[in-house]
């Protein structure tokens, strides 16, 4: 493993895995909170008609995927802002259009086979090339700023929506952003777990965390640390057999993770006052002295 | 800041249609600063979509509706806004600590840049002392019983100080305890000269604190005026309307809550 550290595709892949063991749950903080778990996969979906294009055009997929994840989680949004009771079947219509038009594109283009197709539905962490990471590394940036910047709005209107525009948030804007801000994730997360699990890394850590926490922003920051555990994790388990596959790796040890905490919350949530008595009530003043 | 006749809410000819079915068919109802005002009126009568409406919450199909003289889309003071909804709405599951929903009421006031600052964390926290809700602080909304999440909504609503509150049915399913503090609370507010509009069923102890009843009903403004009430000192003309746990107020529950900064 030593030796692997100063392989320059162990590095970048490194590098991958911890960005997107960061962005993924974060964003995936508000996802959840605003009932949006499978908007990751929605925009995953539509992004795969983006790499196609970029394979077709001839420029680099990960570019082309951005645009597309974009716009099509601008359309998501729009769909879901409306309303429409047929608002669901126009997201389907959206989800297997882009897959579709993903496959058909990646046929027709020059490059395209079958195993760089593989490559994007379920990541190919060890072929993440310098070019990749500084475009990975700048949709980082950009997904943090957004988090750290507009949290506290996001995280109102995420709450309760209504809520929001009794406070004059611009709720329009937000809803947006949130929404780009997850296809920027997206396209963070494609080269290292794969369209077809992007939502997963947004997700599971985000469930594992709130099993073992009593506010927001510390979900948030323990499924930061769960997202980067299991990336790293999956990454270095994969590096133990060649037939391991990271992505899936990632997920899985996610999964266990969650699986754990799961266990753990309920032993730590019976050490904690659900509905207020007058003892529990004096201890709770306690501890607050304390801290 | 509140100049001679500046209104609160100023709704001329409101209406508002649903799925085509008429909700609000001409409302004219105007509310000044310093205004207690209970929407009453039966179930299905427009009261709620009457408050909503007020805010903007709801579009309008005719009329209009000004908030501090500015139609909803162009307000930009909403700090001076403090609504309190029928329910605390909890998300996707994600929890959020007492503390962090009731300092979500600051938002309005925060600029997107800046930390929460000291004033903020202060205003947060001598709300919760205000509904008897500090010692719950780090615990989860999700785990608080139904009065002590109505509680949060009015401490969030108080940490955001604003001008004017409005309330949703604050006294719906709520137990005795919670509907005194409620009242408790409300008489301070009353004596710092802020408006409330409040939407109830029944007024409960919150009744001597209503300087005005318009009751609702089937989409039209009933009843507009002397707010109902029993007979005794309360219905005397020139009642001031103090409620008679203001005094206690301010030595009980509410010591720790601070006026305008």
């Amino acid at each position: 493993m030593i030796e692997l550290l100063g392989k320059q595709f162990f590095q970048l892949a490194l590098i991958a895995a911890l960005l997107v063991g960061l962005c993924a749950p974060a964003v995936g903080t508000f996802i959840v909170q605003r009932r949006l778990a499978l908007l990751g996969d929605g925009i995953g979906h539509v992004a795969l008609t983006g790499v196609a294009l970029g394979f077709l055009t001839g420029t680099a997929p990960v570019l082309t995927a951005v645009a597309v994840a974009v716009i099509g989680a601008v359309a998501i949004e729009l769909v879901r802002a409306r309303g429409r009771t047929s608002g669901d079947v126009a997201l389907a219509l959206l989800f297997y259009g882009g897959i579709a038009g993903g496959v058909m594109l990646m046929g027709i283009a020059p490059g395209g086979s079958n195993a760089k197709l593989n490559s994007y539905l379920f990541g190919a962490i060890a072929s993440v090339t310098t070019e990749d990471i500084w475009i990975i590394g700048a949709l980082a940036v950009a997904v943090i700023a957004v988090v750290v910047i507009f949290g506290r709005e996001l995280f109102v209107l995420c709450q309760d929506e209504e809520m929001a525009r009794a406070s004059g948030l611009p709720v329009r804007f937000l809803s947006l952003l949130i929404a780009v801000t997850a296809a920027l994730t997206v396209v963070i997360a494609m080269r290292v777990v794969g369209l077809l699990l992007v939502s997963a890394l947004m997700v599971i850590p985000v469930a594992t965390g709130q099993q073992l926490t009593r506010g927001f922003r510390s979900t948030m920051t323990l499924a930061m640390l769960f997202g980067v555990v299991a990336a790293v994790g999956g990454l270095l388990a994969s590096t133990l057999s060649a037939r391991v596959p990271p992505g899936a790796a990632i997920v899985l040890l996610a999964l266990c993770g969650f699986v754990l905490a799961l266990g753990v919350g309920k032993f730590v949530r019976r050490g904690r006052p659900q509905e207020s008595t007058v003892s529990e009530r004096s201890s709770m003043r306690v501890e607050e002295v304390i801290r | 800041m509140s100049g001679t006749g500046e209104t609160a809410f100023a709704m001329t000819g409101g209406r508002v249609s649903l799925d085509r079915r008429d909700i609000l068919r001409g409302i004219d109802l105007t509310v000044r600063p310093g205004e207690v005002v209970a929407l009453m009126g039966a179930n299905g009568s427009g009261k709620s979509t009457l408050v909503r409406a007020l805010l903007g919450l709801t579009p309008l199909s005719g009329g209009q509706t000004l908030l501090y003289g500015s139609p909803p889309a162009k307000f930009r003071e909403w700090w001076r806004i403090g609504y309190v909804p029928q329910r605390l709405a909890v998300g996707g599951g994600v929890p959020a600590t007492v503390r962090e929903v009731v300092t979500s009421g600051r938002v309005a006031r925060q600029s997107r840049l800046r930390r929460t600052s000291p004033a903020d964390k202060a205003a947060a926290a001598s709300a919760l002392e205000a509904v008897g809700l500090a010692d719950r602080a780090g615990d989860p909304v999700q785990s608080l019983s139904g009065g002590q999440q109505q509680r949060v909504l009015i401490a969030r609503a108080l940490a955001g100080e604003p001008d004017t509150y409005v309330m949703d049915e604050p006294t719906a399913g709520v137990d005795a305890d919670t509907q005194q503090l409620l009242a408790d609370t409300l008489a301070t507010l009353v004596l710092n000269g802020k408006t409330i509009v409040l939407v109830a069923h029944e007024l409960g102890p919150l009744e001597p604190l209503i300087t005005r009843g318009v009751v609702v009903r089937e989409g039209r403004i009933a009843h507009d005026g002397r707010p109902p009430r029993p007979e005794g000192d309360c219905a005397r003309p020139g009642h001031e309307h103090v409620h008679p746990h203001a005094a206690e107020a301010t030595a009980g529950p509410l010591s720790g809550w601070r006026g305008e900064p």
